[in-house]
């Protein structure tokens, strides 16, 4: 970067446009904790993986037509006709699944290591307005093949609006452009499916500016000393993260080429019907747990607040914990029950892979409780009682070994 | 750390597991498919009698409305054959000069065609169940060939009568009870090669020829994507050796 700098014609663009400083300040130069673990990969993958959404997704849509009765055949033309269309849509259909687990692990380093704490805290919004997109984005692309879980997933999620008192009819009929999902809905679900992804990458844009501010998070979660804390992001973590990305994407090969249906549902391979209901509406794995708080609640609106309630409660994280120490490492208590949250997480994705019935009833019911008791009740206690480890007192101190 | 991320991805992969939960219907065996696995490739010969058993049993109420005769060049059948399999069908024309519709021969361009002009008519000749269009529904039930494969081959009662409701039984129907009148006996078709028809036979050919039917770029896909997962082990095997070097001086 610096040699490019000593060309005189660069240096006097660069001068009136610094496009050169800035990469090298943010990409090369820019300081990141010496420590880091692979935890940290999963950013540059979410990364990775919008930009595979994108570039695949704009492809599909030159081929697609968002039209009740023309889109499924269209995307059948795509498996078939077009040249290796199959495998651009394989690659956004799992890709997307593959955005979720990266960014679902993303989220897990977080809540393990802190980095929600002060000062991360807009950070920490941002991401979660970041997820919040993303969801609206799947369910609306889900829909695009007009399959019968795309339909009958319209149907139910879209209909949860109508939970609310007075408005909630006209609400859900203005969503779906008249009285059932339908022509309308499928354009302008295509139309911001199309949309989405940018506002995505803007808000990105802000999530990494707010992290260049503060800088990153570290597995000791302690605050930075001074340089010796901290190497170049070039070329330590960029060759971190290729390898991660190479990682990545062998794992997102192998469900693509050999099992590009298995996180799929089959009956999204039947046409949609508006008179045939699906014995079992599930919606995509990444939603499940959501689903199932949803369902646990055997009030509608109740289910409904409950549902957003599990995102929004993120949002107020920051506060909800009361231990000033960030990394999970120093917190045995917080170990435990952080580990408690995840396996209730999975729980409650099995209940939403399930029908409600039998035991998943009240199972779903356990789960939910005890997802919200961790948030409202746990997290402040165990931050007034526990007794953490005592921390190093500088990154670079015990990785030194000084 | 490293057990970090490895519970974190057990527990996000055991999720999807579950989320084909199955009806009470009977699981289907597994049958040793030529397609299954990292180097499956369809079997040809096996293709082009199940095309057989297609349109000498399955053709008379289901359609295969995203296959086209020409397709078919891509199992074997030359272009000859191809033109003369596609006139056997008749599809609907343009209008004539006067306004009114018209039918002719298929050509290779077309699809394979429902034969009943509409799913009314379908319904009326089938006693109200719609026989449905068969391309892809080697991916649209769960266990897929394994599925259709035991649905004709294996589900009926010998000599099945139907019952009271004109639905005879069926364990791997979904409900246990299916509208379609058991569709294959012994030589029900006559094999090109010579092979014998028997049930067994000709439902499995039908059904590796409708999962050929669905995913007809298996072949490809499977063989590019060795190719690219070799590939990306190379490279990320690259990429890991450039990061121990590069990281081997710093204490981290
Ligand atoms: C006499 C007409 C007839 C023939 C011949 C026939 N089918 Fe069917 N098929 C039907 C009808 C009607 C249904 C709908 C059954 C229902 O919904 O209960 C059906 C349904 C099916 C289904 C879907 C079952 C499900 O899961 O919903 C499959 C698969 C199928 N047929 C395969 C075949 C194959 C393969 C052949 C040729 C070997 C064949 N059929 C021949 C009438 C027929
Ligand atoms: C945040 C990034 C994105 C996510 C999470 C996402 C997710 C999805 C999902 C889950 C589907 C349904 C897959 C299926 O079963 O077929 C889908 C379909 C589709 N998406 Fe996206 N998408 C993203 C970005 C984009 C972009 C940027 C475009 C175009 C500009 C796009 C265009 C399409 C089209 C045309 C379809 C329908 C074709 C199909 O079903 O394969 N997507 N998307």
């Amino acid at each position: 970067m610096q040699a490019l700098l000593n060309n005189g014609f660069i240096r006097w663009f660069d001068n009136r446009l610094p496009v050169l400083s800035w990469t090298n300040h943010h990409m090369m130069e820019y300081p990141a904790p010496r420590n880091l673990n692979y935890a940290w990969n999963f950013g540059s993958l979410a990364g990775l993986a919008l930009v595979l959404q994108i570039v695949t997704g704009i492809v599909l849509a030159m081929h697609y037509t968002p039209h009740a009765d023309m889109a499924f055949d269209s995307v059948e033309r795509i498996m078939r006709d077009v040249n290796y269309g199959w495998l651009l849509r394989y690659m956004h259909a799992n890709g997307a699944s593959f955005f979720f687990i990266v960014v679902y692990l993303h989220i897990a380093r977080g809540l393990y290591y802190g980095s929600y704490k002060a000062p991360r805290e807009v950070l920490w919004w941002l991401g979660l307005v970041i997820l919040l997109l993303m969801m609206a984005t799947a369910f609306m692309g889900y829909v695009l093949p007009w399959g019968q879980m795309s339909f009958w997933g319209a149907t139910v999620i879209t209909n949860l609006f109508s939970a609310i008192p007075l408005i909630g009819e006209p609400i859900v009929q203005w969503l779906w452009g008249g009285f059932a999902v339908g022509n309308a809905t499928l354009n302008r679900f295509f139309s911001l499916h199309f949309l989405l992804p940018f506002v995505i990458v803007g808000v990105v844009v802000l999530h990494l500016w707010a992290l260049h501010h503060k800088k990153s998070n570290n597995p000791l979660g302690i605050d930075y000393k001074g340089p010796q804390d901290f190497i170049p992001f070039h070329p330590y973590y960029t060759i971190k993260d290729a390898f991660g990305a190479g990682v990545f994407l062998i794992l997102f090969a192998i469900f693509l080429f050999y099992a590009p249906n298995y996180m799929g549902h089959p009956d999204n391979y039947i046409p949609a019907d508006p008179l045939v209901t699906p014995a079992h509406i599930v919606p995509e794995w990444y939603f499940l747990p959501f689903y199932a708080i949803l369902r646990a609640i055997p009030d509608k609106l109740g289910g409904v607040l409950a549902m957003g309630a599990s995102i929004f409660i993120l949002f107020l994280l920051p506060w909800l914990d009361t231990s000033r120490i960030r990394s999970a490492t120093f917190r045995p208590v917080f170990k435990w029950f952080f580990w408690l949250l995840m396996i209730d997480l999975v729980v409650l994705g099995f209940c939403g892979a399930n029908p409600p019935e039998g035991f998943w009833v009240p199972l779903s019911q356990v789960a939910t409780v005890y997802y919200f008791l961790h948030f409202l009740i746990l997290l402040p206690l165990i931050g007034w009682f526990e007794r953490p480890r005592p921390l190093p007192d500088s990154i670079a101190k015990p990785v030194l070994k000084a | 750390m490293k057990r970090f991320i490895l519970s974190l991805a057990a527990l996000a992969f055991l999720v999807p597991a579950t989320a084909h939960a199955a009806g009470d219907q009977e699981v289907p065996p597994e049958h040793h498919w030529s397609f299954n696995g990292i180097f499956g490739t369809y079997d040809r010969a096996q293709l082009l009698r199940g095309l057989e058993v297609y349109r000498g049993v399955c053709a008379n109420c289901h359609g295969l409305k995203y296959v086209r005769f020409r397709d078919l060049e891509a199992i074997g059948l030359s272009e000859d054959e191809v033109k003369a399999i596609a006139a056997n069908y008749t599809v609907e024309g343009d209008v004539d000069s006067f306004g009114d519709p018209t039918t002719r021969e298929a050509k290779p361009f077309d699809a394979f065609p429902s034969p009943f002009p509409n799913d009314e008519a379908a319904r009326a000749s089938n006693g109200g169940a719609l026989p449905i269009d068969l391309s892809l529904v080697a991916k649209s039930r769960v266990h897929g060939p394994d599925y259709i494969h035991a649905l004709i081959g294996l589900g009926y009662e010998e000599n099945a009568e139907p019952g009271p409701t004109g639905l005879y039984h069926n364990p791997y129907m979904a409900g246990g009870y299916i509208a379609m009148p058991p569709p294959l006996f012994d030589d029900a078709v006559e094999y090109h090669d010579g092979t014998a028809a028997t049930v067994e036979q000709m439902s499995t050919d039908v059904s590796a020829f409708l999962m050929w039917a669905a995913e007809p770029k298996l072949e490809a896909r499977k063989a590019i994507g060795l190719k690219v997962i070799l590939f990306l082990l190379v490279l990320t095997g690259l990429f890991y050796v450039c990061k121990r070097k590069l990281w081997a001086n710093v204490e981290h």
